[in-house]
């Protein structure tokens, strides 16, 4: 089991950790909502809860609970920018299809 | 894809549920866009990489050509439909713009506001604000993809009603939501507070491109509160700018320059101010309309030589806010430089001088208060949990109160109160059988109305007929968090109730606030003495009228004709001190005043003795014990 980072996005978690002052690493989720199925959730992580499963990628932690690591696993966090917007991206191997704006998906 | 932004913890929004949030600094001479993006506020750049958009718009006859850069590169070209500083109109008349004749462009004085002729029509200083936010909510818009949610926008501190109100309106034409109006060195200082952890009592010295903000801010544990604000709304880099180009004309001799002219030599000018930051002399050449070629060299000295009455002028402001919060120079912890005028070393040298310390310049003076904005945003949006540690209080610059008989202020909200705020105080009817109140809303700190500048009046009607004094009625002033008043008043036992928002047509300038409270200073001792004598004219008008209606109820029955006689003998000479007596009158007033308590005292007395009578007529003594 597996979730990792890419340079680009693992360089700008340490920044934002280090701007924001506080924080372990990061959490990575999956929620039921959105308009196709499940969707990300992306937050700084201030505590592991005892559940969670953690992982190492450059120098991050990423945290993940139970739930979500099924539909996470092999995951591989980038950064990218489009134009002039600009942040995180999944790529999840597990997703066979996603909304239109790319917001939530399905397995 | 979406990209995606880290969220704060338990915060993550559902798709389609981002709240998007910006914080926009609307300069005189630039404006920014700004926004928290996993947690760290950023000032967003356009895709050419410029994060400063010159507050300029250029119109033609299908509306709007041109906003930003393209626009101010037209500035020469196109003076008339070229709109450059237009916050310096905003919620301003025409009569209130200094040397509007030296300015390029076309004003009408509509009513309210002033506007400007152009190619498209015209526009109020709210039209053009709008076309510069619009411009900012769209690249926002591209630069976070998606809809905003809301905006924080700043204003200066010394901004009054009108201005804050106007600014709304821009916002509001422009499609955003107004979170908040936030003064700007309170977000300069959400900018540095947050980034650095910070405590302790600090100057924000803000120098933009056309006004100038001191204020007195207070660091503890998070809460910041604005202890002291002032401030010069019509001085800011532009008039370093002018008098560059007015060294320029004395020293080449210059007459009249056109509009062309006068703009080309106005952008050269504010290019060698920006150049002489980083060197120490820079040169000035052109070629004018009239063909004459224009080649001079600025050294720094000189330049700081012709700023150096300018920078005198923001260091009364400073020592004045100083005073309001009651502190001295060494008791300021930090100084804060906000705005691009305060990359000039002459600036920052005075600024040193004044508060024996290295101002603070870590962060981008042009973007801090861009950045602070956004952080407000972001809570203001619920992306950030309140810890509690988020309480912002700003202040009010002027007291504000009601007219009360005989044209004497009662001040409701005292200045440099915190706001928002909201203060109520009891009234009650002059007269008997009072039915309506007619409430006055000034500002201002002197003791006399007529000193004071009149907000609105309104009027509070159906009031029960009741004695004098007897009626109760609520007066509550309420400043919310954007600094704009509501006044409403309400009789309490009939539950009769009017209200007014303050929408004043015009506005007070920096230079009418600084003289308001010059005057309040200096003359306090002739407005204590004003208010002791408007006191005893009211006391006695009231004496007078109690007299007249006891006299015309049970005067007959009561006095012999000589008591009478002496009665009205004293009513006439209070009369006569209170229609003819001056300024001086105080202490003829109150003796006369005496006298008329004194003939009137058996009077008083045998009335009392008859209505206790009639009281009593009738009943046993059982039943009063009873």
């Amino acid at each position: 089991m597996s979730i990792t980072l890419t340079d680009m996005a693992a360089n700008h978690v340490r920044k934002y950790i280090d701007r924001r002052g506080k924080g372990v690493g990061l959490r990575l989720a999956v929620k039921t909502s959105g308009c196709s199925g499940l969707a990300y959730a992306l937050e700084f992580a201030d505590e592991a809860t005892p559940d969670d499963f953690s992982f190492e990628s450059k120098g991050v932690i990423v945290f993940v609970d139970p739930k979500s690591l099924a539909f996470l696993d092999g995951t591989e966090l980038d950064y990218v920018r489009e134009g002039l917007n600009e942040g995180f991206k999944f790529n999840n191997p597990n997703v066979k299809d996603q909304c239109g704006c790319g917001e939530s998906f399905q397995i | 894809m979406a990209l995606l932004q880290i969220a704060e913890p338990g915060l993550a929004a559902a798709p389609h549920q981002h709240r998007l949030a910006v914080g926009i600094d609307l300069g005189t001479t630039n404006s920014l866009v700004a926004a928290v993006m996993s947690a760290e506020a950023r000032v967003l750049s356009d895709e050419a990489g410029f994060a400063l958009l010159p507050s300029v718009v250029r119109y033609d006859a299908s509306g709007v050509k041109a906003v930003g850069s393209d626009a101010h590169a037209a500035q020469s070209a196109d003076p008339h439909n070229t709109i450059v500083s237009v916050k310096r109109f905003m919620g301003r008349r025409l009569s209130d713009i200094r040397n509007a004749a030296r300015q390029p462009y076309r004003f009408v004085d509509t009513p309210g506001m002033v506007s400007l002729a152009t190619a498209a029509g015209i526009k109020t200083p709210i039209d053009v604000s709008a076309d510069i936010l619009r411009t900012l909510r769209m690249l926002a818009e591209r630069a976070l993809g998606g809809d905003l949610a809301g905006a924080v926008i700043t204003v200066p501190a010394y901004f009054d009603d009108a201005q804050r109100q106007a600014t709304k309106d821009a916002a509001r034409l422009a499609g955003l939501n107004v979170l908040r109006l936030l003064n700007e060195p309170t977000a300069a200082a959400i900018a540095y507070g947050l980034d650095n952890a910070a405590q302790g009592t600090f100057a924000i010295y803000d120098l933009g491109g056309g006004t100038f903000d001191i204020s007195i801010l207070k660091l503890t544990r998070g809460v910041f509160e604005v202890l002291a604000t002032n401030g010069d709304a019509a001085l800011g880099g532009d008039d370093f700018d002018h008098a560059i180009v007015e060294w320029l004309c004395t020293l080449l001799d210059l007459d009249r320059l056109g509009a062309h002219d006068a703009r080309l030599l106005l952008t050269l000018a504010r290019a060698a101010k920006e150049a002489l930051s980083g060197q120490i002399e820079s040169r000035i050449a052109t070629i004018l309309s009239n063909g004459r070629a224009i080649d001079v060299s600025l050294a720094r000295e000189t330049f700081a030589a012709l700023a150096r009455e300018l920078i005198a002028r923001t260091m009364k402001p400073v020592k004045k806010a100083l005073r309001d919060a009651g502190l001295t120079a060494a008791d300021i912890d930090g100084v804060v430089m906000v705005g691009g005028s305060t990359r000039m070393p002459a600036v920052r040298d005075a600024v040193h001088e004044l508060f024996g310390r290295e101002p603070l310049i870590d962060l981008d003076p042009d973007q801090i208060v861009a950045m602070g904005a956004a952080m407000q945003a972001n809570v203001l949006a619920g992306n950030k949990a309140a810890d509690g540690e988020w309480l912002l209080l700003d202040v009010s610059p002027l007291s504000l109160g009601l007219e009360t008989m005989g044209g004497l202020t009662e001040k409701i909200i005292p200045r440099n109160s915190t706001i928002p705020t909201a203060r109520a105080q009891d009234f009650t009817t002059f007269k008997d059988g009072q039915t309506a109140m007619s409430l006055h809303v000034v500002q201002g700190e002197r003791e006399l109305v007529a000193d004071c500048r009149s907000l609105a009046r309104f009027t509070l009607r159906g009031i029960p007929p009741m004695v004098a004094g007897a009626a109760r009625i609520r007066v509550t002033f309420q400043i919310d968090a954007d600094g704009l008043l509501s006044v409403s008043a309400r009789e309490q036992t009939s539950g009769v109730e009017a209200q007014v928002q303050i929408k004043p047509s015009y506005g007070l300038s920096d230079d009418q606030v600084a003289g308001m409270l010059q005057d309040a200073y200096g003359r306090a001792d002739d407005d204590m003495k004003m208010r002791m004598l408007r006191e005893a004219q009211v006391d006695a008008r009231r004496l007078l009228d109690a007299t007249n209606s006891a006299l015309h109820e049970d005067g007959d029955a009561l006095l012999q004709p000589v008591e009478r006689l002496h009665i009205e003998a004293a009513l006439h000479v209070l009369g006569d001190i209170l229609e003819t007596g001056g300024d001086d009158s105080l202490k003829a007033l109150k003796t006369a005043a005496a006298a008329l308590n004194e003939a009137t005292g058996e009077f008083a007395a045998r009335r009392m003795n008859v209505s206790v009578q009639r009281a009593l007529a009738g009943h046993k003594l059982d039943d009063l014990a009873a």
